[in-house]
């Protein structure tokens, strides 16, 4: 057992937790915040996707105590006010249907955006199928996806 | 109506999901949660000799280790097939028993022997590997070619050569004759192949008992709750079904594979009575793999004749469908009524028949899944009208064209009626968006670029609405196929939509309101759709066959009429105008012909008091419907796809892909076009990518996505979805339904394209690159 | 995944001397393979020792002529290193192609040269750009280093700090990737540099990564595509699996020699 300590969503937050706790089962189960969610075990389907240190990891291929300090953002803290810029996309969008998959996609979507841009590079719709290879989605057929973060990547 | 019928209102039920406050069935923490680990067979034949629990029920927070014939013991029952077909010879299918643990032995890798509880979930798992099950292992039966085989394995004692059914459908002897005289025949063996449904969310259950009350409630990720509360009370006698609370909440995603009751819902249930603790079990996506029903998996042979001038004489077909090793709820239907019935097409065929023999195999059940016979229909009834086209030196668009449905209704030879559709309209309307005429230049220029370019169609018709009761019912249903609908509008004029539909990604939340919206003319936002609980919502039939819309919808339509009635009643008593000539509008309760009205909450609160109603007439405003079709409905399309082929790696890329559909009355365009959108995904998915792989000892080697090829973002293109619709004339709204038709038009079509690009017809799904590769490059040998 | 204890280290002395503490130790780099491993039980280390974190390991150096990446840095970073792009951009390539972006941000090039996975991609660059795997103990030669699929020269308790290899004329990396996995199915490294023709292919073989001699000295006399097209590759000792058998992916060596030699220039 190890006392974790991190900031989510700008909280700062403290658990004694097993060794062994992944970084989704820490925000699951003991910040009881589900919108981050488990859909494989093979870290392929992205649906567990969160922010560190303003960077996109998968949370269930990393350990709470690899996280220890850091700063981490999930699906209930990207907004500012209503909703995140990417968020309203894919409202707007219809970019989600069954929903399980949509925190990883948005938080994906943030994330390539913000690389996207602070390189000077631009987002096009091959660039984001491209950038998406991490994110599975039975529902929507990713059309929809898709033309959300090409929306969203203009309005951030 | 901004709202209403044809306008692409955003969904209402998005922020939940965006902020990621979904209440999925794993979010939710019980009081008193415990949790469940299964053991299962690492065998998928086996004797079960002997269980030794005694190692794991010492270790530290196990509660329960739990076993079949502790469960049959407390008189649980089997899980059953509902639906009962009968053999050419009359005789009703061979059911196996399904024990929701086993009891004597195991019949697929992942059947549950034991069920360990503990108080976490890690101290569950950890239980679980300390069981120690004494397994016989027996010969395995993993394929259909296997079940067959003169030395099979026998599965199941009462399934004598593992033959569930030999069932039949149409006229043999006229078939024969017209095959016999025909000017031409074209003769295919295709097989469809197996796909693991794969919804995002992995299936999930908890279970809590009140001793007190001697009342269960199940959380579980369903699409229809009620069917799950009936079939675990009156079959598998679990709880009596009003001792029985049944909530589905938000699910993430079902394609068919949470219709099914599956055993592990079964246990957690019995489990929470037995410990009388909460119980949670959240499959991994692994036990996905290894327990969600899987779908399709057939071998067919089938041939079609033609007469001189190219029209269809009869069409015959013998398949072998593959069922698993136990009979799932609905799976008997799926390669019978829900596929045989559709291998008219959208064509004139004077003489059909198909033959059916129904297998088990040493591998996980085999149910409906997205489409579910239909897209077996389809791709088979689509590859033959190309090949034909092939062989007969016919341009496929013009041969489809000659043998098109144009009279309705269409009765075809097996059992279905179409009621509407223009199918040429739909076909010239993709030709001209796919560009087809222009394909021979794209071609030219993908050659010079050393690149293949192939275009391909088909032409997909299905049956939806399912179902009429008692049709259904005459062909061996053990429950009827209605839907049912409750309107509540409240004292202030608010509106709650019970229906028994249930959303798991559909937007019923949206498109239910709207159906609402556009009668009464009252804001969305006053209306909210309840669903997914039978303790808040009247009985239902759920969602699957692209039902919700055409039945669900029609229910919430009928009830509304009910609604209707009253209110005109209770407005025209209090603006003392004649019932005639009173309208809803906008909101509003309006006398024709006056410059009376009264706002829509003032009727709500009108009923309520009960101060000034009509003589005679109850207080309150509620009213319920329970809609049963009068036929199943009929969306139908032309799909094209054009794709380019690597000739060096055998690399498929979708360039285009063209569908135009004809869904009847569209309430929400961009709700359908998201629909068609992840059916054609999923239909790429199965001929490109998907197929689960049995070794011969019946261990699946596609068990993960490291190895089951799931559709991503880059393996699909943008689609074109476009729309030539005729009204359905069946069912109030004209609604046809468009849940499974991008799943079943478009594995035809991307297959044709591909055959037609590498100009070798026989390429089987997943057209993967290694596939496509083989074919070219012995094509390439050959030549040299 | 079975318990663990976890520990960070701050150096990888500090690292080494953890280790060696522990009864059955594994050192956890970004984890981006361990973890999946660990939790479905197919690993089950009693202590990880935690090195993402170590500073010393962190750093890139490209100063020509020998570039120089520390075990620690992610595959994102290497990507993203202009530094690294202005003298060996194939690498850069190599490296944004690994797993996903999520992936990139957590894996080290450090622990996938330690995995040598055999359908990784950094093994095909180390022995085509005949890297050299430095220790805290030695420094070993590439071509010593990978000695067959999930096998390499490393002792119990040796800790890769960091890779380093002379800027190649030409090199470029191109990969066919498994449909599922998107791990490599094929992945063929090329590199012109002082020591020759190098052709390191990945993903295909059924004993991990391999240099191809035949087209080595193809290329040594002839540095074009068309240089390959009289080279056979044999399927005998390719994998074969559900996604390609052996006579596939000896096709699809030769065709993404072609493509590497080809964007190699």
């Amino acid at each position: 057992m190890s006392t974790v300590s991190m900031t989510v969503n700008g909280k700062v937050v403290a658990s004694v937790v097993e060794d062994r706790t992944l970084l989704v089962d820490f925000i699951r189960e003991h910040l009881r915040l589900t919108g981050t969610h488990v859909g494989c075990d093979t870290s392929q389907c992205g649906a567990c996707v969160v922010h560190v240190n303003g960077k996109a990891m998968k949370s269930c291929t990393m350990l709470a105590a690899a996280a220890d300090g850091a700063d981490v953002t999930t699906i209930e803290g990207v907004a500012n006010g209503d909703l995140h810029p990417m968020q309203k996309a894919f409202n707007d969008n219809h970019g989600l249907q069954c929903g399980f998959c949509t925190p990883g996609m948005i938080m994906s979507g943030i994330d390539m955006v913000n690389r996207y841009k602070a390189e000077g590079k631009t987002l096009d719709e091959a660039a984001i199928r491209a950038e998406l290879e991490g994110n599975i989605c039975r529902c929507t057929g990713y059309h929809n996806i898709v033309k959300s973060i090409q929306q969203a990547a203009g309005e951030m | 109506m901004s709202e209403g019928i044809g306008a692409p209102v955003k969904r209402k039920e998005d922020k939940r999901f965006l902020t990621g406050s979904g209440r999925y069935t794993d979010d939710i923490q019980m009081e008193n949660q415990a949790y469940a680990a299964f053991v299962r067979s690492p065998h998928a034949h086996a004797m079960v000799k002997g269980i030794d629990k005694s190692a794991a029920e010492a270790m530290p927070g196990v509660l329960a280790v739990l076993d079949g014939k502790q469960l049959t013991g407390d008189g649980i029952g089997n899980i059953i097939c509902g639906w009962a077909i009968t053999s050419k010879d009359g005789s009703p299918m061979n059911m196996g028993a399904w024990s929701a643990l086993a009891t004597d032995k195991t019949r697929y890798v992942g059947d549950a022997v034991v069920a360990v509880i503990a108080e976490t979930k890690a101290q569950a798992r950890e239980a679980a590997e300390a069981v120690v099950v004494d397994y016989d292992e027996l010969p395995v039966a993993a394929t259909i070619g296997a079940a067959v085989a003169g030395d099979a394995p026998q599965i199941h004692d009462n399934a004598p050569g593992n033959v569930i059914y030999d069932w039949e459908i149409g006229e043999k002897d006229p078939t024969d004759a017209a095959l016999a005289g025909a000017a031409h025949v074209t003769e295919m063996d295709l097989t469809n192949n197996r796909l693991s449904p794969n919804a995002m969310e992995p299936r999930a259950a908890i279970t809590k008992y009140d001793a007190a009350e001697d009342h269960y409630t199940l959380y579980t990720t369903s699409q229809n709750p009620h069917v799950a509360r009936l079939v675990l009370s009156a079959f598998y006698q679990v709880a009596p079904e009003h001792k029985l609370r049944v909530i589905a909440p938000d699910v993430g995603g079902g394609f068919g594979s949470k219709i099914y009751i599956y055993p592990e819902e079964i246990v957690c249930l019995w489990a929470a009575m037995k410990t009388k603790r909460s119980i949670k079990w959240t499959a991994d996506r692994t036990e996905a793999f290894l327990t969600d029903a899987h779908g399709r998996d057939h071998v067919t042979n089938a041939k079609m004749g033609f007469d001189a001038d190219g029209n269809i004489v009869g069409f015959k077909v013998s398949t072998k469908a593959n069922f698993g090793a136990y009979m799932s709820l609905f799976s008997s239907a799926v390669p019978t009524y829900l596929y045989a019935t559709l291998l008219s097409g959208t064509y004139n065929i004077p003489n059909i028949y198909c033959e059916v023999l129904a297998l088990y195999t040493n591998t996980v059940p085999i149910d409906a899944y997205r489409g579910a016979g239909r897209p077996e229909a389809s791709y088979l009834v689509e590859r033959m009208m190309e090949t034909a086209a092939r062989e007969l030196g016919r341009d496929p668009a013009d041969l489809r064209r000659q043998n098109f449905v144009r009279e309705f209704p269409h009765q075809t030879p097996v059992i279905m009626n179409y009621d509407s559709g223009d199918f040429e309209g739909n076909l010239n309307q993709a030709m001209e968006a796919a560009d087809w005429n222009g394909f021979d230049a794209r071609k030219a220029e993908s050659a010079a670029r050393g690149k293949l370019r192939g275009i391909g169609m088909a032409c997909y018709i299905e049956a939806c609405g399912i179902a009429p009761s008692a049709a259904v019912g005459s062909l061996g249903a053990g429950v009827g196929l209605w839907e049912s609908a409750e309107v509540r509008v409240n004292p202030v004029g608010s509106i709650e939509i019970l229906t028994g539909s249930h959303s798991h990604g559909q937007g019923h939340e949206t498109t239910f309101a709207q159906v609402v919206a556009d009668r009464f003319g009252v804001p969305l936002d006053s209306i909210q759709i309840v669903h997914g609980d039978t303790d808040k919502v009247q009985f239902g039939m759920g969602t699957y066959g692209s039902r919700s819309g055409p039945v669900g919808m029609s229910a919430i339509a009928k009830a509304l009429d009910k609604v209707e009635i009253k209110v005109k009643k209770i407005g025209a008593h209090l603006l003392e105008e004649p019932e005639e000539n009173i309208v809803i509008e906008d909101g509003q309760v309006k006398a024709t012909g006056t410059n009376k009205a009264l706002g829509w909450h003032e009727i709500g609160l009108a009923a309520y008091t009960a101060h000034n109603l009509p003589a005679d007439m109850e207080p309150g405003l509620k009213e319920g419907a329970f809609y049963d079709p009068l036929n199943f409905t009929f969306p139908m399309g032309c799909f094209i796809c054009e794709v380019e082929i690597d000739p060096d790696t055998g690399k498929t890329e979708i360039l285009k892909f063209v569908a135009s559909d004809d869904f009847g009355v569209i309430i929400n365009p961009m709700i359908v076009e998201g629909q068609v959108h992840g059916g054609i995904a999923q239909g790429v998915g199965q001929a490109l990518l998907e197929e689960v792989v049995y070794n011969e000892d019946g261990q699946q080697l596609s068990a993960s996505y490291m190895d089951y090829t799931m559709p991503r973002a880059d393996d699909v293109p943008n689609y074109d979805v476009l729309h030539h619709n005729t009204k359905c004339t069946t069912n109030p709204l004209g609604i046809k339904g468009c849940g499974e038709a991008g799943a079943i038009g478009s594995p035809p079509a991307v297959i044709n394209a591909i055959t037609n690009a590498i100009g070798n017809n026989d390429l089987s799904m997943p057209a993967t690159p290694s596939k496509v590769w083989a074919l070219i490059h012995s094509a390439r040998m050959a030549a040299e | 995944m079975q318990s663990t204890t976890y520990h960070k280290a701050s150096s990888a002395a500090d690292a080494a001397a953890k280790l060696a503490g522990a009864e059955d130790g594994t050192l956890l780099a970004g984890g981006q393979t361990l973890i999946p491993t660990m939790k479905q039980r197919l690993a089950a280390p009693t202590d990880l020792v935690d090195i993402s974190g170590i500073e010393e390991m962190r750093t890139i150096d490209a100063r020509p002529p020998t570039v120089t990446i520390g075990a620690a840095v992610t595959h994102a970073e290497v990507a993203a290193s202009a530094e690294i792009r202005a003298v060996c951009p194939s690498i850069c390539d190599l490296a944004s192609h690994i797993g996903d972006p999520a992936v990139r941000h957590r894996g080290t090039i450090g622990g996938s040269v330690a995995n040598n996975d055999p359908a990784a991609d950094y093994p095909a660059a180390m022995l085509a750009l005949n890297a050299t795997i430095k220790t805290n103990k030695r420094e070993i030669a590439a071509d010593e280093f990978f000695q067959g699929m999930f096998t390499t020269a490393l002792d119990e308790g040796e800790i890769i700090t960091s890779i380093s290899f002379d800027v190649p004329e030409k090199g470029a990396y191109a990969k066919f990737p498994n449909p599922a996995s998107r791990y490599a199915m094929c992945g063929v490294f090329v590199a012109q540099g002082g020591g020759g023709v190098r052709v390191a292919v990945t993903g295909a073989g059924d004993d991990g990564v391999y240099r191809n001699a035949d087209m080595e000295t193809a290329l040594a006399s002839n540095f074009s595509a068309d240089a390959l097209d009289g080279v056979t590759v044999s399927a005998d000792g390719m994998l074969s699996d559900l996604h390609g058998d052996a006579a596939y992916r000896a096709n699809l060596v030769k065709v993404m020699a072609k493509r590497a030699v080809a964007a190699a220039g």
